[in-house]
């Protein structure tokens, strides 16, 4: 994928800072965007993804810093003439137009000639399927249909970049899952370049190329979904994407061995970042679909016998909450395993797939 | 589990909607309290209806609760075209048309400025804009008398004193606060994402007010144009000093014949005279009821 994307960032974050009073919303930000690609802002409220997507649309000015699109200075620039079309979480819509009609209104604003606005207008309620829709009132829409409609009103402007902030958020989760399908299609499809904010982990893992985590209005990791997952930078990454959330154990590192209460892991097949071990206190993580149980957990580096507290059955699959170095310890398992409150579980895992960080500076070891 | 399931037979006692008493002791007095405030309420104006149209013989005999024997509009008639105030005797009709002259520029142009003062404040915030906001509506606080003099000054060396016009400013004036209020508090409850949407879409200052917002503000259109109408149609104060007699509000111009010292008081013509004055706030009412409440109930949702 990444071969098919030209040197030259569609979006470029430079140094961006936002202040409101003397909070700081947005700490010197930099970021590129390359051409074509779907980057997925996540963090959870407050963080700033949103604030920065608002910056990107000149929806809000930054106190310091400046934005490039397609090579352009835009930092000063109206957002109607930053090329972008913006998705909002709350649709939108202009609720006394017909679908036409909010489609149109931006290509009236910028004066485009009436059988062009009707050719752009038809050719994206076509791709999106609204077609039969054009002569309604939002308010005799669907959540799914209004959701369209305001992708349309993006789509008919013919700009580079689509800046989308929690489109999906408000729509049921079978909506929402079909919705983000078709997102990922048309993506496909134009090519565009799309920034796409979301605190749903698993809206940014199905659909980004890149994600970027931001916490406390800085960018915490950017990389890809993989990267993300199985290469969490700190302990707040690690403990954000992943559902169940991954299990963390406090302990000391020593020797290349991570000890906490009675259990130690050898840490010989993890790969730290520096050439050997670095002794001290730190945070063993381990993912609850890494662990394995029953026969599976036997062959594995670091076995042990764990009491099951609660169990959860998901249908698809089933969380046991445990305990391990008297520290609860979650483990996902098959949805068709038989398992009880009360029962001793044999669990087992493979350091290599584990995160280990520093218990002072969260970072990863 | 499954017998759970097809149990369908039911047993005795409560079942479905609870019943409920037509007459029971709190209904008839809730309707019996509710019935002798509007009597109390309507009482005058029917002694007002029906006086008004009573001859002067009918009415020295003192029934004023009774219907009129003899049915005359002379008393409108002559309220409307021939009563003399001063030296005039053209009756409230002068008045009512100087009213009118009155009431529709000011309506339109303080319901115009005060609902792009609301929207600017709203969504264009700019430095200091709070500040103004908190100084438009301090300014509802402060006691007409106080500036009743300052204005007339001020009007005068406008070159306004006396003059229509003169009025129709120090309305749009004094409306402005709670106006702007309304209108601000309406527009805040308004989502800001389609302000944003808007902006995404190359709307100006101006195509962002009138074709998204207006669109969406009949309600508190409805809510700011009864409250101007009834506002400036029933004021006194400012017709009075503002204006010169050939000018004189209806208001004014009723009180003046309702008060006149001179030859015999004539009832029948006084109130035939108070009510066509206040017809117009009256049709106004009637006439929008529903919409005044589902304004005033957006305007309030949010502060």
């Amino acid at each position: 994928m990444d071969a098919g994307k030209s040197l030259e960032p569609s979006v470029s974050i430079r140094s961006l800072r936002l202040d409101f009073g003397a909070v700081r919303v947005l700490r010197d930000l930099d970021l590129d965007i390359g051409q074509g690609e779907f980057l997925v802002l996540l963090g959870s409220s407050g963080c700033g993804k949103s604030t920065l997507l608002n910056c990107i649309a000149g929806l809000l000015e930054p106190t310091d810093g400046q934005i490039f699109i397609g090579g352009r200075n835009v930092t000063w620039e109206e957002p109607a003439q930053r090329g972008i079309g913006m998705v909002f979480q709350s649709y939108a819509l202009y609720p006394q137009m017909t679908v036409r009609g909010n489609l149109s209104f931006g290509l009236q604003n910028a004066r485009v000639a009436r059988d062009e606005i009707e050719r752009r207008v038809v050719k994206a309620a076509e791709m999106l399927q609204i077609v039969p829709l054009l002569d309604r009132k939002p308010a005799a829409l669907s959540g799914g249909q209004r959701q369209r409609v305001a992708i349309g009103r993006a789509l008919v402007r013919d700009v580079d970049v689509f800046l989308f902030d929690e489109p999906l958020s408000n729509l049921d989760a079978k909506l929402r899952a079909d919705l983000r399908v078709e997102l990922k299609r048309l993506h496909d499809r134009l090519g565009n370049t799309m920034i796409y904010v979301t605190h749903d982990q698993v809206e940014a893992m199905t659909l980004a190329d890149r994600i970027a985590v931001m916490r406390g209005g800085a960018i915490e990791q950017l990389g890809s979904p993989d990267e993300i997952y199985n290469g969490p930078q700190t302990k707040y990454v690690a403990d954000f994407i992943g559902s169940p959330s991954m299990n963390f154990l406090d302990g000391t590192i020593s020797g290349g061995v991570f000890r906490a209460g009675d259990v130690a892991v050898a840490l010989d097949r993890y790969a730290f970042r520096g050439k050997a071990a670095p002794d001290g206190r730190a945070w063993f993580g381990i993912r609850p679909e890494h662990v394995a149980t029953g026969d599976a957990a036997r062959g594995l580096p670091f076995t042990a016998e764990v009491p099951c507290d609660l169990v959860e059955p998901m249908g698809a699959d089933t969380l046991v909450w445990a305990t391990l170095a008297g520290q609860p310890f979650r483990i996902r398992m098959d949805g068709g395993a038989r398992v009880r409150t009360g029962d001793r579980l044999a669990v087992g895992f493979d350091p290599a797939r584990a995160s280990v960080f520093d218990a002072g500076s969260e970072l990863r070891v | 589990m499954a017998d759970v399931m097809t149990s369908a037979a039911l047993q005795a006692g409560p079942r479905g909607r609870r019943p409920r008493r037509a007459f029971s002791t709190s209904n008839i007095v809730i309707y019996g309290i509710l019935g002798l405030v509007s009597l109390y309420y309507l009482l005058p104006l029917w002694v007002m209806v029906m006086t008004s149209l009573k001859g002067m013989p009918e009415i020295r005999l003192g029934n004023i609760f009774a219907p009129p024997v003899e049915v005359t509009f002379e008393p409108w008639v002559k309220a409307w075209a021939e009563a003399c105030t001063g030296l005039n005797c053209d009756g409230l009709s002068r008045g009512f048309w100087n009213s009118v002259q009155i009431l529709i520029p000011s309506v339109l142009l303080s319901i115009a400025v005060a609902s792009v003062n609301g929207y600017a404040l709203v969504n264009w915030k700019f430095k200091g804009s709070e500040v103004f906001f908190t100084c438009l509506i301090f300014g509802a606080f402060i006691p007409y008398q106080v500036m009743l003099y300052p204005i007339v000054i001020l009007l005068r060396e406008m070159g306004l004193y006396g003059t229509l016009w003169g009025l129709v400013l120090v309305h749009t004036v004094f409306g402005m606060p709670i106006l702007t209020l309304l209108f601000r508090n309406y527009f805040a409850s308004l989502p800001e994402e389609l302000f944003k949407a808007a902006r995404v879409d190359g709307a100006g200052f101006w195509g962002i007010y009138f074709r998204v917002m207006l669109p969406m503000s009949l309600p508190i259109f409805v809510v700011a144009i009864i409250l101007q109408v009834t506002g400036i149609w029933n004021d006194f104060l400012f017709g009075v000093v503002y204006t010169k007699p050939e000018l004189y509000p209806m208001t004014v111009q009723l009180n003046n014949i309702v008060n006149s010292v001179q030859g015999v008081k004539e009832y029948n013509v006084n109130m035939a005279a108070t009510l066509l004055t206040g017809l117009v706030p009256l049709v106004i009412y009637f006439a929008s009821g529903k919409l005044f409440v589902r304004g005033i109930a957006a305007g309030a949702v949010k502060g």
